[in-house]
């Protein structure tokens, strides 16, 4: 019984929070690696991109919640996720035909790419703050929890309680549903094959007769739709609030960098190499140990490794280690 | 010829004269109109020009000069844009008293950097940190909102009235959090209270799920909340209640927002906390006047806000000058007794009392009594929250 106990507060703090959180990063992460891997620099407009396709995505659920549309246990802004995208699609195209396209041309060094990725950051910043403000927006609906503390502890009668959101199942699963058709686009089709193939050298590309122009608006839509995904599953599992997106820009370019950026398994792994150092290093183990232990061994203190302060040094020390020992990352990416 | 233009010189300059009598006396209010509390400062500002406006309408101070109230921006968090916006008041529309600032990072800076270099009279309306009591200030600092050393102390015997001896604390990582925790940790351990964990939270992250699990293991009958309620705070308590942590949290003055409760909805009910508040005539006086001129009393620091701005221009008045190091002298004698007790709407009658040589004793919305270094000593509302709202339990 105690074993259990201690087993479900292990997965009710730790596990469950920092699956869902490493599942956002990871999605957020592969975006960031595709731009790096075919336009070949470091997308700093990224967390703003999410900002944005979360807004559009946001100001559909309000009109359809209007209506009266609804998808009964579910959020009303899975229904308008596709029309979010279609948005998000349409800015990052107009932005790469009217930015990127113009030094794409000049063949600029990618140093260049990313200062002007941080422009337009600056630009989508705005933007975003114009249109919904800078406050928080609340757009969840639907049942909240799946499992809720209380009802858990009344029903297996232990003394801890195991809380399960729907929107953490919801990230959950989209996020390995996002995953699988991702893998498959580029590992199984002939645009994803081309797309690969670009990566891999841009010059044979050209030569085998693959559009290069194509090849980059087929990126900039899947990276839209990651964005937008990634944007409104932290939205409805947190909340809205345009500067939060642009602070997850930190840990989402340190889960790429981990898994090796241009690795699309490494941005996943990446991930939850992120999330679960910062909850489990941080997390004071006192209470699962109190189960755990015999009496005599119970810890007097709160053994916690570090204090919840240090959470993101946690994980730029494994960026760093990862870097020192293993320049590419985990994945073997581009080198930096 | 030479004396049409002899003539017209000595006139321009009788002119000048005269001018320079009437010129109007500038006041200085700086406070973060953008950044993370933009959404409360027009309030105070708006206070604080009602206050100079009803002593303009009352025929001005030092025999008939006008206030005239400049603004600047603060921005609540960057000390250099708030001390370079005091030092433009100063040197560029050579004001003669600063209303602010407001957060008490940048009052801090303003007043290390601008105020006591220069000589200026800085009264914060809402500066709370107790780290302010012992700044090097030259007696040019005072302050109308209490210092949150009190505030910990209200907080601690809120939660032991209720029996509850053991808490966790979480602080937004800044100025204002830290001293509110110092402050509540020591008052709640000195009752006689255990703190199982003291952790610091960033405003604006992405997770909180790190906090929110090392504050549920550390345990403890109630999650004491230092932060604000559209920022971390929220974060927090969300993911408390979520994960079934903590259903009970006791909250400091930043978490004190309807929006907060409209958020979180009847999972809060239950909680309590405290914000600074004043009531009876001073405050009532107060509302009446905000109602007239048209903006909602009832937000954060506005009554604070109104009598900084008060206490200024009387204080010029008992001393006869503008000169801040004349005048800061007399902000604590009108500020505390003896003399007439002066409430909102009262200020001609008070700028009256001390031209005939009377002394007063500025009430003011909040019922103003300085201490100790010059700041007050503030009352607090101790709250409930019953059907998503805040309710009154006492005045302490």
């Amino acid at each position: 019984m105690d074993f259990l106990n201690g087993f479900v507060a292990l997965l009710n703090f730790v596990v469950i929070p920092a699956t869902a959180y490493g599942a956002q990063l990871a999605l957020g992460a592969l975006g960031v690696t595709l731009i790096y891997g075919i336009l070949r620099f470091s997308n700093f407009a990224h967390g703003d991109t999410m900002a944005f396709g979360a807004m559009a995505t946001i100001l559909v659920t309000w009109a359809f919640q209007s209506m009266g549309l609804h998808l009964w246990g579910l959020p009303t802004a899975l229904l308008a996720l596709p029309f979010g995208i279609v948005v998000a699609a349409l800015l990052v195209l107009g932005t790469d035909r009217v930015v990127y396209r113009f030094y794409r041309r000049h063949k600029v060094s990618p140093v260049i790419l990313v200062i002007v990725s941080m422009g337009v950051m600056f630009v989508y910043n705005g933007l975003v703050r114009f249109v919904i403000g800078p406050d928080d927006q609340n757009f969840a609906d639907g049942a909240r929890f799946l499992i809720n503390a209380r009802d858990f502890r009344e029903m297996t009668g232990l003394d801890e309680g195991l809380a399960f959101r729907t929107s953490q199942a919801m990230t959950i699963i989209t996020a390995v549903i996002v995953v699988a058709i991702l893998f498959w686009f580029l590992n199984r089709t002939r645009t994803g094959k081309s797309m690969r193939a670009f990566s891999d050298n841009e010059d044979l590309a050209l030569l085998s007769g693959i559009n290069p122009e194509r090849v980059v608006a087929i990126t900039w839509i899947i990276v839209a739709a990651l964005a937008t995904v990634a944007g409104v599953l932290y939205g409805l599992d947190k909340s809205f609030k345009p500067f939060t997106y642009f602070q997850l820009l930190l840990p989402i370019f340190a889960a790429a960098i981990v898994g090796g950026l241009g690795s699309p398994v490494g941005a996943i792994v990446g991930g939850f190499v992120v999330a679960f150092s910062e909850v489990t290093i941080t997390y004071a183990w006192k209470k699962v140990l109190e189960y755990w232990l015999p009496a005599a061994l119970e810890p007097e203190g709160l053994v916690q490794l570090l204090s919840t302060d240090y959470k993101f040094a946690v994980s730029f020390a494994i960026l760093v280690i990862v870097l020192l020992f293993r320049p590419t990352g985990l994945f073997k990416g581009k080198s930096v | 010829m030479k004396k049409f233009l002899m003539a017209s010189a000595a006139s321009v300059l009788a002119a000048g004269g005269a001018m320079a009598q009437d010129d109007p006396i500038k006041l200085g209010i700086i406070l973060g109109f953008t950044g993370p509390i933009e959404s409360i400062t027009p309030n105070m500002s708006s206070s604080a020009q009602l206050a100079a406006s009803e002593i303009n309408e009352a025929g001005g101070l030092l025999d008939g000069r006008m206030l005239e109230a400049v603004t600047a921006d603060s921005t609540c968090i960057d000390a250099a844009a708030a001390t370079a916006a005091a030092e433009r008041l100063i040197t560029s529309e050579g004001i003669s008293g600063i209303m602010g600032a407001d957060c008490s990072g940048v009052t801090g800076a303003i007043l290390a950097n601008v105020a006591v270099p220069n000589g200026m009279v800085m009264i914060s309306p809402s500066a709370t940190s107790p780290g302010l009591s012992e700044a090097e200030d030259n007696d040019f600092f005072f302050r109308t909102a209490p210092s949150d050393a009190r505030q910990g102390e209200v907080l601690a015997n809120i939660l032991m009235d209720r029996g509850i001896e053991e808490v966790a604390v979480t602080y937004t990582n800044n100025d204002y959090g830290q001293g509110l925790s110092d402050s509540f940790i020591s008052s709640f351990e000195e009752a006689g209270g255990t703190v199982t964990l003291n952790a610091s939270h960033e405003d604006g992250r992405g997770d909180y799920s790190a906090e929110v699990g090392a504050l549920a293991s550390a345990g403890g009958d109630a999650l004491v909340v230092l932060g604000y309620a559209d920022q971390g705070g929220l974060g927090i308590i969300r993911g408390a209640l979520d994960s079934g942590a903590f259903d009970m949290f006791a909250m400091g003055d930043g978490m004190y927002s309807q929006s907060l409760l409209d958020t979180l909805g009847s999972s809060m009910n239950g909680s309590v906390g405290a914000v600074p508040w004043s009531e009876g005539e001073g405050s009532e006086a107060f509302a009446g006047l905000t109602e007239e001129a048209g903006f909602d009393a009832a937000t954060s620091y506005t009554r604070e806000s109104y009598d900084a701005a008060a206490l200024i221009a009387l204080a010029m008045q008992a001393s006869g000058s503008t000169d801040p190091n004349e005048y800061k002298t007399a902000i604590m004698e009108v500020a505390n007794a003896p003399g007439e007790e002066i409430l909102p709407g009262e200020l001609g009658k008070a700028i009256g009392i001390l031209q005939d040589g009377g002394d007063i004793d500025y009430v003011g919305a909040t019922n103003v009594e300085l201490i100790g270094g010059g700041e007050a000593a503030g009352t607090y509302l101790e709250y409930v929250v019953e059907d998503g709202t805040f309710e009154q339990v006492e005045i302490r």
